[in-house]
């Protein structure tokens, strides 16, 4: 119906010039709301749940005694149950909740006869295109809520609301019957008509006897950007899409859509635009069909859809704003069966499933008896049915499907909703039960069953608390769920729950039963933990002390969901520094060593999220966590616990007292054992952790002397980013020590790094860049085997055009390396290496000012390239380098100054810049490399000054 | 009645003290609070028994108005398992005792109660006809439907299959008593016969203030 609707949207607002139809509509529609008020009286009075929005140019004094005035603005005596009054005007805005309203403001207006039709049309023509708008966005929402009005409680509200829409829905027919001849008449189809008509026929089509068509599709799949599906040489000629349709009756039809109708393809191709018009022309598919289809036509006709397709907009429209939310608490359902198509799907599907009926086990069709006795039973009969059904299997699908079929789903819903303690507690021990499947869970929180669960949270009985906490965190397994108790409330509500002493040595029964309730609360936050947002509402609501007293607990189910809480919470930094402001690191150490892997498994976890912050890592040691760690190594069946005790690990191993520690405790050897037959997410971590130790010698050498090489440089093979990270880093510290070098370049490794150089993402590119450094550094005949790879030079020249800072240093610093060989340097000058570094050098990234600064001094030793820096305008922003706090950038730039100002230009462009005072500080620097750049750079400029005097005097 | 009311503060205090013996649940000035209220209750009472005690229909007012129980026959049981000397009369004893395990009963002692109101005629069996009579009312009726009491029947059929564990036809007390333990909602399996949680606050709060 909403495809329906859409078309008819698009086709008045296509065709807006058509002013004189447009206008008879319209008169019609403000003819029918003036009249509203005296005709249907009661049902004049309901409030919209939206109200009508437009602009006006009515003005505060146009309005009479019924109401205030205050200033411009103007707001009516009669208000809605929450006191917001019924139509408010802030010039130029209106806004209207009831018909009855709007028929004042509209006898308003013609009494006054100052706007006179002008304005009464501008008003109706924003409630259309508000409608449409809503449309649009809300549609199949909107036609759900129409399908369903209160079973139960049959209040005189809905019978109200269900009144108007029929009265509106009356009113449309009438309007349509007049308007459609007209504007039927004068069509020309746009790719959007077309489209919309053919959804609307696909979503007739369908298996079993009622169905008026068995299928409809496209002749082609691809759709050009204009919307047609045509050849661009067949568009030329006004056509937009051929079609396929399946009548039941007759002959599978081939139709072409063109702008100028629907028309038949003849058997006989004919060739030629002209074809076009010797055929019969239909002005839309419906009726082509019923012409050609006597099936269709009957069936078509008998349901109804006729009247549905050509569209109900105007009501429909209206009655999204009265029955966008059902009253209460209350789900609405009642059917509008007649006049919705949506409804026929409905019995479709269920005509479906009774054809698979004949399957499904006895079980389904007990269930589905009991949970008609739910419907229709009073408490007792209620809490009995309520039990029976939790002696099913209820993880078994047949049982969640026969609970959600017969409409259980909504009644155990609703029961939440009374006041009987045993049904809620009956209902939710179901509810807990089926939640374990996705479906369910959906459809519990489409039923917005999650709401009522969280205002269960504030019940005095905690049995009541706990099986709500404890549905909540089996329901909030996706997004939208989580985000529903977010938005409800729930996340405060849930950290309340946690709140409870677990400490004392002897609980009493009370007590126990806290705990208990603090337990579900903190399964609950687990669930709900895993949305960002939610996160930071549990920090906000005061949970994490809560859940640092509660770490301190002696039971495991306690333990499990509250460090499961951390560790997904970890991701956030705030909550890092929280784990180990309050302590927490010395529970989690002490957890480490429990007999729970589950447990373990979290507290590693949660270590590895926070050990990035070294004052944790110093805490690990001191806990003397690190030995635990080390020992969950051996548990090789349990990979979840390996790979979080091997992130553990690898993050603790970057503070080298912890490396030292993990040398005491035979880790490396662990580790590397672990390098084979492990999941990626396992060697990653292992990875990252020899890439750790091996920033110590020794651990290098071992790594070397053990064999753990050959398997590295193989692993630069895979293709997972993180892990290729970890490798390289690796393969980069191992290749410091020259003995490891001969076994990488005996097994091409540095071909091999060479090559990650193009992949495309950049923290590969860096740190495979800061691998191959030390590989040229400490390989033989460095320059050969750079030059032995085809494109190599090409390539890291290439990648100085990177926006990544960490990749342009790492390629600053390969540059560097290569260019000490002179025959490289050459080539590298070739593929335009200067230019490129002079254009980065106004960088204030002190890691990449440092390598480009030594990239630089590197490269001025071929040729002319020193005074190529100073015309590519790069001194004057080296000489500000030696501002930088930095030290390491102060010697770098130091030595290339010093290059540089062997080019007389570059030395004024260098006093210019002021380059001899900071030069001068330097030269009292301790480092004696810098002192010696500095005075030979300070040199150079005053040997070129006296030059300059002793020419003058000359002259 | 100028009997009872002439009770002294003294004769209360010793009552109090030999009843909060039996009925556990109470302390001594809870005991004494109930006595008193007990007294309050039977003033409202005219007619001229009054020593006996609170009457059938007395007992059922506040059953229903303080304690919110609805069903006719479930109260006119309750009545019964109050009046263990089976006298009809509800004596201050009887009184005292039997809200001891009404308000704060334990499990156990709500399972005994609680099967002692549903076995109708006291033979120590809770039949398929007394199940029958007690849930006849529990089902919406629906004007379609041809046999009204099929529904029911159906209802006592899924109870036994869930509580009869040895088959013949009747639950026996140990029978109640595993079910019961084994889901707690069941202990009110055939009609509401204890006062709900907020109920039972209220009438202490004002017993007991």
């Amino acid at each position: 119906m909403g495809v329906a609707l859409s078309r008819q949207a698009q086709r008045t607002t296509d065709r807006q010039e058509d002013a004189p139809l447009n206008e008879a509509l319209l008169r019609d529609i403000v003819r029918f709301v003036e009249q509203v008020d005296s005709r249907y009286t009661e049902e004049a009075q309901l409030v919209f749940d939206e109200p009508l929005l437009w602009t006006t140019n009515l003005q505060a004094s146009d309005f009479g005694t019924e109401y205030e005035l205050s200033g411009s603005s103007v707001h009516s005596r009669e208000t809605d149950g929450d006191g917001r009054p019924l139509l408010q005007l802030t010039p130029p805005v209106i806004s209207v909740r009831s018909f009855s309203q709007l028929s004042k403001l509209l006898h308003l207006n013609n009494d006054s006869k100052t706007e006179g039709s002008a304005t009464n049309r501008d008003p109706v023509k924003k409630i259309l295109g508000r409608s449409f708008a809503m449309m649009d966005g809300e549609d199949p929402s909107a036609l759900l809520l129409l399908n369903t009005v209160n079973e139960d409680g049959q209040s005189r509200e809905t019978e109200l609301k269900v009144k108007l829409f029929l009265i509106l829905q009356q009113l449309d027919r009438q309007l349509l019957n007049s308007s459609v001849p007209q504007l039927s008449q004068k069509v020309r189809l746009s790719p959007a008509v077309v489209k919309c008509d053919v959804e609307m026929l696909k979503s007739v089509c369908g298996a079993g006897e009622k169905r008026p068509l068995k299928s409809v599709r496209y002749t082609s799949d691809h759709e050009y950007s204009n919307g047609c599906r045509s050849p661009p040489w067949r568009q030329e000629f006004g056509e937009i899409a051929g079609l396929i349709i399946e009548p039941c009756d007759t002959e599978p039809l081939s139709v072409t859509c063109s702008i100028y109708g629907f028309y038949l393809n003849m058997p006989i191709k004919q060739e030629g635009e002209e074809n076009v018009k010797t055929r019969e022309l239909y002005k839309d598919l419906l009726t082509l069909l019923k012409s050609k289809s006597p099936h269709f036509a009957e069936s078509i006709n008998k349901q109804h859809t006729l009247d549905v397709c050509v569209g109900v907009f105007v009501c429909v429209c209206l009655c999204v704003c009265v029955y966008s939310k059902s009253p209460g608490g209350g789900t609405g359902a009642e059917d509008f069966s007649e006049s919705s198509s949506k409804s026929e799907e409905d019995e479709e599907q269920s005509e479906r499933r009774g054809e698979s009926r004949t399957d499904l086990p006895s079980e389904y069709w007990e269930i589905q008896k009991l949970v008609k006795y739910l419907k229709v039973g009073n408490q007792t009969a209620t809490v009995i049915a309520l039990c029976c059904i939790r002696d099913f299997n209820l993880a078994q699908e047949t049982c969640q499907l026969a609970i959600r079929d017969g409409g259980g789903l909504e009644v155990l819903i609703n029961l939440l909703d009374t006041d009987e303690v045993k049904c809620k507690i009956g209902s939710l021990k179901i509810l807990k039960e089926i939640s374990c499947s996705s479906q369910i869970r959906q459809a519990i929180a489409d039923l917005r069953g999650l709401q009522t669960m969280v205002s269960i949270l504030d019940s005095p009985d905690k049995e009541l608390k706990c099986l709500a906490a404890e549905t909540i965190a089996n329901v909030a397994k996706f997004r939208r769920a989580r985000r529903t108790v977010r938005q409800y409330g729930g996340i405060k509500r849930l950290v309340e729950l946690l709140n409870c002493v677990p400490d004392s040595a002897t609980l009493s029964a009370e007590q126990e039963k806290d705990v208990e309730v603090a337990r579900c609360g903190a399964l609950a936050l687990w669930s709900c933990s895993k949305s960002t947002r939610n996160k930071e509402a549990i920090r906000k609501a005061g949970g994490i002390p809560l859940l640092a007293r509660l770490l301190k607990s002696p039971q495991k189910n306690m333990l499990i969901p509250v460090v499961g809480t951390l560790q997904e919470c970890a991701s956030e930094s705030s909550y890092r520094i929280a784990i180990q402001t309050e302590g927490m690191i010395k529970d989690l150490v002490k957890n480490l060593n429990c007999d729970n892997q589950e447990l373990q498994m979290h507290c590693a976890s949660a270590i590895f999220k926070c050990a990035e912050d070294k004052r944790t890592r110093d805490l690990v040691r001191q806990y003397k966590g690190l030995q635990p760690l080390v020992s969950l190594l051996s548990q090789t069946d349990n990979k979840q616990l390996l790979a979080a005790a091997t992130g553990a690990i690898w993050k603790c191993s970057i503070s080298m007292e912890n490396v030292a520690k993990f040398e005491e405790f035979k880790t490396l050897e662990i580790l590397l054992s672990l390098l084979t037959a492990q999941p990626e997410e396992v060697l990653v971590n292992v990875v990252g952790a020899l890439g750790e130790c091996a920033q110590r010698s020794a651990n290098r050498i071992a790594i070397g002397k053990s064999g753990g090489i050959p398997r590295l440089v193989s692993l630069l093979r895979e293709t997972n980013q993180a892990l290729l990270v970890n490798v390289t880093r690796a393969v980069g510290a191992c290749a410091t020590e020259p003995d490891n070098m001969v076994i990488i370049d005996h097994l091409d490794g540095v071909r091999l790094l060479w090559s990650l150089l193009r992949k495309p993402d950049p923290d590969v590119q860096a740190s495979a860049a800061w691998a191959i450094c030390p590989c040229i550094e400490n390989v033989k005949d460095a320059g050969e085997m750079v030059r032995s790879f085809m494109g190599g030079l090409k390539l890291i020249v290439d990648l100085l055009k990177s926006t990544n800072k960490e990749v342009l240093a790492s390629v600053c610093a390969v540059i560097s390396r290569i260019a000490k060989d002179k025959e490289n340097l050459a080539i590298i000058t070739e593929h335009g290496v200067m230019p490129m570094l002079a254009n980065l050098t106004n960088t204030v990234n002190d890691k990449l000012r440092r390598h480009l600064a030594e990239a630089i001094s590197h490269c001025c030793m071929w040729g002319n390239n020193h005074v190529a820096f100073g015309e590519e305008r790069a001194v004057a922003p080296l000489v500000r380098y030696l501002r930088s706090k930095d030290p390491s950038v102060h010697q770098a730039t130091a030595l290339a100054l010093y290059q540089l100002s062997r080019d007389p230009n570059n030395c004024i462009t260098m006093h210019e810049s002021g380059v001899v005072q900071p030069l001068i500080v330097m030269m009292g620097s301790t480092d004696e490399v810098l002192q010696e750049a500095a005075a030979g750079c300070v040199r150079n400029i005053r040997l070129l000054a006296l030059a300059n005097d002793k020419a003058k005097h000359f002259t | 009645m100028s009997e009872m009311s002439a009770m002294t503060k003294k004769m209360i205090q010793n009552l109090a003290e030999k009843l909060c013996k039996q009925a556990k649940h109470f302390n001594k000035t809870e005991a004494e609070c109930l006595i008193r209220l007990f007294n309050e209750l039977l003033e409202g009472q005219t007619e001229k028994r009054v020593g006996l005690g609170l009457d059938r229909g007395k007992f059922r007012n506040i059953l229903h108005n303080t304690f919110g129980l609805t069903d006719d026959m479930i109260m006119d049981r309750v009545f019964r398992s109050f009046d263990s000397d089976n006298d009809s009369y509800i004596s201050v004893k009887e009184w005292v005792e039997g809200l001891s395990v009404f308000l704060r009963g334990t499990l156990d002692e709500k399972i005994k109660y609680c099967f002692e109101v549903y076995d109708l005629n006291g033979d120590g069996y809770i039949s398929r006809e007394e199940m029958f009579h007690m849930l006849k009312n529990s089902l919406i009726r629906q004007p379609t439907e041809e046999e009204p009491d099929e529904g029911i029947k159906d209802l006592v059929e899924i109870i036994l299959k869930k509580m009869d564990y040895d088959h013949d036809s009747r639950l026996s007390y140990s029978e109640f008593e595993k079910s019961v333990r084994e889901e707690n909602l069941l202990l009110e399996a055939f009609g509401t016969c204890l006062p709900d949680a907020k109920r039972t606050l209220e009438f202490e709060q004002h017993a007991f203030q």
